[in-house]
């Protein structure tokens, strides 16, 4: 690959590369203050630095890390219930998993297998917005995807090293860069009437239920409820046309 | 390090990659079947939505529709900037600069 072509992004593979950093480093920003976070909480219940840290290695999922460390603080150490809490909270990939199941079941499974791995809610949120603009990219998936993995690692990393020297990272609204960053990737995708009806129902429906339920069932309702309504909206569309 | 702590990582990250990987290996041989894929296709703004609103809405676990709400009014004025300028740099930018002035005030 020459250097020239490199710079300039003429190659489809360069271009998705180049894409996939510049559309990632606003959402590893996000990330930053969640992964200290993790770092200092784990340090308060009295789990080890290496622990809190080959936790964020091994699971890779935020939320489920937050009530993992807290549930071992508060002197819950019945594995049952860490774990099957662990799997209510990410019953929720199960749905972006198979949202993006028509372009990845093409590549070769062990690759599925590798990037299945890495699937977050971020990861997903740019590989969908990217599949939906201009074309699925396998390439465009690892990097993101790998890219907030390191990140959150050297974030919880730095969490552990430093958690006695900083105050509460959340409180700094560097969080604030996740809503953004998937703000920009939903405006588009709201340019028809059945999209702004399924945008209205998943609003109402995640506030509602993130009111009353524990965990992240809000998210999993308000997408069965909004694009159940959708789907069937659309196939009135299709019917009457 | 302790075994049973060890123990407890292993099996989050197990069933972890269950819900990750469930999908994949459950339309591997099948494919995804026309029903699923109708239903799909609005599943983007579904999340995107629930990843959004309650964050604003209930950034500390509560509902918070006020001028205290400093994550509310950010967003408002970033949904505004994303609406119009498509530009993730334009709508972080002045997103983070009013949670800044707000948090200063």
């Amino acid at each position: 690959m020459q250097l020239s072509n490199l710079i300039s992004g003429k190659n489809e593979q360069v271009e998705e590369v180049w894409a996939a950093l510049r559309d990632c480093a606003p959402m590893v920003l996000g990330v930053v203050p969640f992964g200290i976070t993790c770092g200092i909480m784990g340090l308060t219940a009295n789990m080890s630095g290496l622990e809190t840290i080959l936790m964020s290695v091994f699971v890779f999922a935020g939320a489920s890390q937050f009530i993992g460390i807290s549930m071992l603080s508060a002197g819950i150490t019945g594995w049952g219930i860490i774990i099957l809490t662990t799997l209510l909270v990410n019953l929720r990939h199960l749905i972006m998993g198979s949202s993006l199941a028509p372009y990845m079941i093409k590549l070769p499974f062990p690759l599925q297998a590798f990037l299945a791995f890495f699937l977050t809610d971020e990861a997903y949120a740019l590989t969908i917005s990217r599949s939906y603009k201009v074309r699925y990219s396998e390439l465009y998936q690892l990097i993101v995807s790998t890219m907030i993995y390191l990140v959150w690692i050297l974030a919880t990393l730095a969490g552990v090293g430093l958690g006695s020297y900083i105050s509460d990272p959340l409180t700094w609204g560097l969080d604030f860069a996740m809503p953004a960053t998937f703000l920009v990737l939903l405006i588009p995708l709201l340019k028809d009437h059945i999209s702004l009806i399924v945008f209205g129902i998943a609003a109402v429906v995640s506030v509602s239920a993130a009111l009353y339920l524990p965990g992240k069932w809000y998210i999993i309702i308000a997408c069965v409820i909004a694009t159940s309504i959708g789907g069937l909206l659309e196939g009135d569309n299709k019917n009457a046309q | 390090m302790r075994s049973e702590v060890l123990l407890i990582i292993i099996g989050m990250a197990f069933v972890t990659y269950l819900t990750r990987i469930g999908a994949l290996a459950l339309f591997r041989f099948t494919g995804v079947p026309t029903w699923l894929n109708r239903w799909l296709k609005y599943v983007p703004v579904a999340i995107l939505t629930s990843l959004i609103v309650p964050s604003l809405l209930l950034p500390k676990g509560y509902l918070d529709i006020s001028l205290n709400n400093h994550y509310l009014i950010a967003g408002i004025a970033a949904a505004f900037v994303a609406y119009k300028s498509r530009n993730i740099i334009a709508t972080l930018g002045l997103g983070m600069s009013i949670m800044l002035v707000l948090k200063l005030l």
